[in-house]
């Protein structure tokens, strides 16, 4: 983005972008969460949205609850196979463009639940853009995951259409 | 006012000979190994004669390589008085033989017993007798193992994966 506040342009001045940069301007500005939150770590997670960590900080704090709203899902908590169909159901709902953390250990690689019922790391069946490791993650790890989602944003975007 | 277990149970003897094998009492707390036949008419009595109204629990135990009797059935249950005396709670265990593994369901005496039952079933694929709805409550409907019997391995993922690849492909 260029800014120009030449007088003989008009005075006030004006910005020379592309389409591409604007839309993902304000994409990574104002990214909807999906909060999918199954266990403890949803609990953090929860910290991160409320007053004290104040996700909205980052554009992040509309927090919705149908996936049709929504351009970011947090997977924050263990997700079974019995789940995963659901998780994977409900990703699949998201409009076009989306992004997705994967919250603490459990979802990152099934945590300390080597079980018989415990997915071992939600990128069997997601695809993954931010890790965040902890049992479970300060909120200060949160945000910089979402900080990283808009770095990524940034940097890759994704097709206007 | 207070709830007396001995002279509970010794009329409960006298009631139904041959069918408490045996007591046990260990820090304070008593517990009855029943017959299998008769578990739901002595789960009745406790709840109607003695007051038992709540089942606190249903649960099974795996004996494999331990002992003869394969598996065990084990309620608990606990009696509310309106006297901190007249409070009493017990466990009761059947032995159930890995070839029949059928027992009685006590969910006609009390209806919470219903998903306690299921759970038993799902985990340890015990089957309850007269259940109105015995079908899995934690692991998906078409998972086959029983995961907490003791020769299925716990780390055994492939099933999971399996339910879980079915329930994509039908939306």
């Amino acid at each position: 983005m260029g800014v120009n506040n030449n007088p003989l342009l008009g005075g006030d001045g004006f910005i020379t972008t592309k389409v591409g940069s604007l839309a993902n301007w304000a994409r990574k500005n104002s990214l909807w969460p999906l909060p999918f939150g199954t266990a403890c770590c949803a609990i953090e997670m929860m910290a991160v949205f409320a007053s004290r960590f104040d996700l909205s900080r980052f554009g992040a704090e509309v927090a919705r609850f149908s996936p049709r709203q929504a351009d970011l899902m947090i997977v924050s908590g263990t997700i079974t196979y019995k789940m995963a169909s659901v998780c994977r159901r409900i990703y699949e709902q998201m409009p076009e463009p989306k992004w997705v953390i994967a919250m603490g250990s459990c979802t990152c690689g099934g945590g300390p639940f080597d079980s018989y019922a415990v997915v071992q790391g939600i990128d069997e069946f997601l695809p993954v853009d931010v890790y965040v490791g902890g049992c479970p993650p300060r909120p200060e790890a949160l945000i910089d995951a979402v900080m990283k989602v808009q770095k990524k944003i940034d940097m890759l975007g994704a097709p206007l259409v | 006012m207070s709830f007396e277990l001995k002279a509970a149970l010794d009329s409960l003897r006298a009631k139904f000979p041959n069918t408490i094998k045996d007591i046990k009492t260990f820090k304070d707390e008593t517990t009855l190994i029943v017959e299998r036949d008769r578990i739901r008419e002595i789960c009745s009595h406790f709840k109607t004669e003695f007051g038992f109204r709540f089942i606190v629990d249903i649960t099974a135990v795996d004996y494999l390589e331990v002992k003869t009797t394969r598996f065990e059935v084990v309620y608990l249950l606990h009696r509310y008085g309106s006297d901190f005396n007249e409070n009493a709670r017990i466990r009761l265990k059947v032995e159930l033989h890995e070839d029949d593994l059928k027992i009685a369901s006590v969910t006609s005496v009390w209806s919470g017993a219903n998903w306690l039952e299921r759970e038993v079933y799902d985990m340890f694929g015990i089957n309850f007798v007269g259940h109105p709805d015995l079908r899995r409550i934690l692991m998906p409907e078409d998972y086959e193992p029983f995961p907490l019997r003791k020769d299925f391995d716990v780390r055994n993922r492939e099933p999971s994966k399996e339910s879980f690849k079915r329930a994509l492909d039908e939306g």
